[in-house]
């Protein structure tokens, strides 16, 4: 079994949970940037949870399948068609040889991921067969996936009826505007109280440069921060520190203007004063957010957040129950 | 009814291939099936956007530069 890549979409890429235990080497962690929306996909045709899909961003590749199987598409809300015939997403959909699968405009979200049962087989670097392309690491030789790309398809495990779905209120959906949960960070007193309160009040808008290593934010005030002879190895601006590791989520405010929350595929060390972390519980959700998406930073605790976590926890156990038919 | 073209992306709107040459097509013009009508900037490259069919008289709806998402229609011909 193969998926024949007809057209690539714009970014269409391989990816699974990701490759952590290398960040501190400045390997990424990779991996979906929706990874719910990636496990659900998953469990819908079949697979581990962490098996390798394809993410596209924006605009839905055209593939053809080389055997029979079951697919389905999650994350972002998109009409799926099959042979023109459109179907629904978030649903385990039959699919026959010599099959095509194409795609209507996006309705909602940014990212969707597509599984097929068996799951994408290329090869796993350092563990994982996610694709981060500025490495030239995982994926298709390292690369997004290119038109007259064979992608290898895995032996199925388990057969899914067609027609499960993940119902509509379990899937997770950016809000308008969506808030993300923001723990303050080490470097918070680096900024007065102002810029602290004006943070978490003014709306941010997703700017067009947002991708997978990061999401840039524009349109709140710029950062005004508490005077301070720099210190020896930090650059002239009160942005910058003495360099220091960027955890997963980290807001970097370079020259105090535009956040920049780091992803999936992130820079893993840096000189940018990091204003805190969005919390764990909302990652996915930034992979869903296209440019110009308003968002709020909300404040939280470390309880706050371990309690978002655990909630996060709960829903995708949910979706399993839920898939399982339990 | 009007024929439409939409975005298949979300980004900035440009009309101009650059800021100092003229719009790919005019207001009023007319395009081909597979012509460029403009470019879409986003995740810091710019893309094309084609006229899937032909049309006359294509009327902007989207303005230089605007701020646009996946799906909007950019323009309207017969």
């Amino acid at each position: 079994m193969a998926l024949k890549v007809l057209k690539p979409g714009l970014l269409t890429t391989v990816q699974d949970l990701g490759r952590p235990g290398y960040f501190h080497l400045g390997i990424p962690m990779g991996g979906a940037m929706d990874r719910m929306a990636l496990r659900a996909a998953n469990l819908l045709v079949g697979n581990d949870e962490g098996a390798a899909a394809l993410e596209a961003v924006f605009v839905g590749p055209e593939l053809e399948f080389t055997a029979d199987g079951t697919i389905a598409v999650t994350g972002g809300e998109i009409p799926v068609k099959i042979d023109g015939e459109e179907q629904p997403c978030w649903t385990a959909l039959a699919v026959k040889a010599g099959q095509k699968l194409s795609f209507g405009f996006l309705t909602s979200g940014a990212r969707i991921y597509i599984a097929i049962s068996g799951g994408i087989d290329t090869p796993p670097h350092l563990g994982s067969r996610s694709t981060y392309a500025i490495g030239a690491l995982g994926g298709v030789e390292g690369r997004a996936v290119a038109a007259g790309d064979e992608l290898p398809v895995g032996t199925s495990e388990k057969a899914v009826a067609p027609g499960t779905s993940v119902p509509e209120e379990m899937r997770r959906k950016p809000g308008t505007p969506t808030e993300l949960r923001v723990l303050p960070g080490l470097y918070w007193h680096r900024i007065t109280d102002a810029a602290q309160n004006g943070f978490f009040e003014d709306e941010w808008k997703v700017a067009p440069e947002a991708d997978r290593m990061g999401y840039r934010f524009k349109g709140g005030r710029p950062l005004e921060f508490i005077d301070r002879e720099q210190p020896f190895g930090a650059g002239s601006d009160p942005s910058n520190i003495v360099d220091s590791c960027y955890p997963y989520g980290s807001i970097q405010v370079p020259g105090g203007t535009e956040p920049i929350v780091l992803h999936r595929d992130a820079v893993s060390g840096g000189g940018y004063f990091m204003i805190g972390t969005v919390i764990s519980a909302d990652m996915d959700l930034i992979g869903q957010l296209q440019p110009h998406m308003p968002v709020r930073f909300v404040p939280v605790d470390m309880d706050g957040a371990l309690a978002a976590r655990a909630e996060r926890r709960t829903a995708m156990d949910r979706i399993r129950k839920e898939l399982a038919g339990e | 009814m009007a024929k439409q073209i939409r975005s298949p992306l979300p980004g900035i709107f440009y009309r101009r291939p650059a800021p100092d040459q003229p719009p790919f097509v005019e207001d009023g013009g007319s395009v081909e099936a597979g012509a460029v009508v403009g470019l879409v900037e986003v995740m810091k490259s710019f893309h094309e956007v084609i006229a899937e069919e032909a049309g006359t008289n294509v009327r902007f709806v989207a303005e230089n530069e605007d701020p646009i998402t996946v799906g909007v229609v950019l323009a309207e011909m017969d």
